[in-house]
């Protein structure tokens, strides 16, 4: 039985050509028994994410598996799929699906939103009975392959973005939950961060901006409230994270305003994010015991020093990857006792 | 045999620091229950050693610094089993360990484990006072921990360098709530067990050990009258916390010198 995997990818295709592709969810299974039509071919699955388009077939022979998939592309755009498509037999088909399970094919190294996406493609095909022993089979020992390097590495460790090293560096202060969140400004980055930081269930946030509209449309956004700009330093005792995001040209926040306001309020830290180009929190700030500012640049470095430490892993995640899939491999061609024991060895064991 | 299982002890604690500091650097920490039956065992044997030391002497076993340097470490390590986990502190062992191992370390090699010869029959208010204040001692020794770590964490927050060894320390403010709580908690079990002293009468307020121990009070009753007033912060709380704990060890030789002139 071979297996496998026919498809394009943020590799291999711009976003336009993946959109062309691109099979809702609702119509996976659908297309999966349309390829179970095809001679030869036993079970299919189809993964259509914004990133990749991928079709899963188990057939008897190589030919006929990618012969059906590619046909069935013919006939549903009235052309050949063309060079953007990647054809993989069997053991870089199996090596394929646990990379992209274990977020080594994704756009950012490491996320973990694919494996959710693959479980829930899986789960629509087991539903919709395209899947028997080969592909049940491969996913989920993909599945059970994912969690071991997510697990067994940092492959997913630290975070990777402005805003998500902001909600990262904010966790470092306080419990999110009982934290207060000020935005000044209603920029887009400031509204990715705060968002980042509502959806972590921080306790309130206010929205104060020049345009009191924009503010209040901002707040209603992220569940928060605006206030008018100038009332800004009334709102800012009970804070402990303060996002700057201005057009401002000048410093809206000083040392001069933070230092009085600080001494009232020495039990908890203020946490001051400036996401701001010209800045809008004074660097002198950070020498005020208890405030902390991190500006957008830190933020970037923060999330650049998480990403090397992904690409770091990458080599022990391949190692364990390899090791999965020529097991997998071994199981596909040999088939496995029950007891995990090679048929083959088992045979020769009780022969001798 | 008692011996041996503080020597079992001390091993746990550094076999509990070893595994974690290597967990932290290999960036895969995760609260770990090895490393926390590790610290369990250690204290079993602790309290091992502390009961056959009990029956042996025939009191509560304060006799010699030795035996108080134990019952120290047993009390830190005690406070650090009831609120690591309540308060999700768990990295607080992996801190605790390494004091605890000093500590017992110190004990086995420096100190002389020679009981000191009473003078006196035992008395339940001087063994209660010097039981409950050497276990207001341990919350003082666990708050210097989590001082340290405060410390350790704000420092890396200003300067923006966070250390991968650092990486998964709890947040500044839980640092600091648990240092507050160790110190008003330990403030609370020295009154007490001052209290418990002051019963005795001319045997205790007559003594230099007495000195110490309101001294002791009156630094720790300062630091938390200025956090609770707002005076100071956190972070000079935990230094603070820091400082007066290495006080009340250092003075621990000077205070077993002294007591051998004739307290319990």
């Amino acid at each position: 039985m071979e297996i496998l995997c026919l498809g394009l990818s943020h590799h291999t295709a711009p976003i336009d050509l993946r959109e062309k592709f691109a099979i809702a969810e609702s119509e996976a299974p659908a297309v999966a028994t349309q390829l179970l039509a095809a001679p030869g071919v036993s079970e299919a699955l189809v993964v259509s994410t914004c990133n990749r388009v991928e079709f899963y077939v188990a057939a008897e022979q190589a030919a006929q598996g990618f012969a059906a998939v590619n046909e069935f592309l013919t006939t549903r755009l009235a052309e050949p799929p063309g060079s953007a498509f990647f054809q993989l037999p069997t053991a870089g088909a199996i090596r394929h699906l646990f990379r992209v399970v274990s977020g080594l094919d994704s756009m950012v190294l490491g996320e973990t939103e694919i494996l959710g996406q693959v479980k829930k493609a899986y789960a629509a095909a087991s539903a919709g009975k395209t899947t028997a022993k080969h592909l049940n089979k491969l996913f989920q020992r993909a599945f059970n392959v994912a969690k071991d390097v997510r697990t067994n590495t940092n492959i997913t460790r630290g975070a990777v973005s402005v805003g998500s090293a902001a909600v990262e560096l904010a966790e470092k202060f306080g419990r999110l939950s009982t934290s207060h969140v000020m935005i000044l400004g209603a920029g887009e980055t400031c509204e990715l961060t705060a968002g980042a930081l509502a959806a972590r269930g921080v306790r309130s946030i206010f929205v104060a901006n020049r345009s009191y509209d924009r503010a209040a449309a901002l707040a209603e956004k992220m569940k928060g409230k605006a206030i008018h700009f100038e009332e800004w330093p009334n709102e800012f005792h009970n804070i402990d994270i303060l996002i700057g995001s201005t057009a401002a040209p000048h410093h809206v926040v000083t040392a001069a305003q933070l230092a009085p306001i600080m001494r009232t309020r020495q039990d908890r830290p203020l946490f001051c994010i400036d996401l701001a180009v010209p800045r809008d929190i004074e660097p002198a700030v950070n020498n005020i015991e208890g405030v902390y500012l991190y500006d957008i640049d830190d933020l970037q470095a923060r999330a650049d020093q998480s990403m090397n430490v992904r690409k770091q892993e990458l080599v022990i995640c391949e190692q364990m990857i390899e090791r999965h899939a020529v097991e997998f491999g071994e199981w596909l061609a040999g088939g496995w006792t029950q007891a995990g024991v090679r048929y083959s060895e088992a045979v020769s064991g009780g022969q001798s | 045999m008692d011996r041996l299982l503080l020597v079992i002890a001390t091993f746990c604690f550094l076999f509990g620091f070893a595994y974690t500091m290597h967990a932290l650097g290999a960036r895969v920490y995760k609260p770990s229950r090895l490393n926390f039956f590790a610290i369990l065992t250690g204290f079993a044997g602790q309290t091992g050693f502390l009961y056959l030391r009990g029956q042996a002497d025939g009191r509560c076993p304060l006799t010699s610094l030795f035996e108080v340097l134990i019952f120290l470490s047993w009390s830190m390590v005690l406070f650090y089993l009831l609120i690591g986990s309540a308060y999700r502190l768990s990295l607080l062992g992996a801190f605790t360990s390494p004091l605890a191992f000093v500590i017992q370390v110190a004990a086995l090699l420096l100190v002389s484990d020679t009981p000191m010869k009473a003078t006196r029959p035992p008395n339940g208010w001087l063994e209660l006072h010097a039981a409950i204040s050497v276990v207001a001692y341990g919350a003082f020794a666990l708050a210097c921990v989590a001082g340290t770590m405060y410390l350790a964490q704000e420092r890396q927050l200003k300067s923006h360098n966070i250390h991968s060894i650092f990486y998964r320390l709890p947040p500044i403010r839980d640092l600091a709530v648990a240092n507050n709580r160790l110190i008003f908690v330990g403030f609370l079990l020295l009154t007490v067990g001052l209290g418990a002293g002051f019963m005795l009468g001319g045997i205790f307020t007559h003594s230099a050990i007495t000195a110490w121990s309101v001294g002791v009070w009156f630094l720790y009753g300062f630091i938390l009258t200025a956090e609770w007033r707002h005076r100071i912060s956190p972070r000079r709380v935990a230094w603070l916390s820091v400082a007066a704990f290495s006080v009340l060890l250092l003075t621990l030789g000077g205070l077993n010198f002294i007591a051998q002139k004739g307290a319990l």
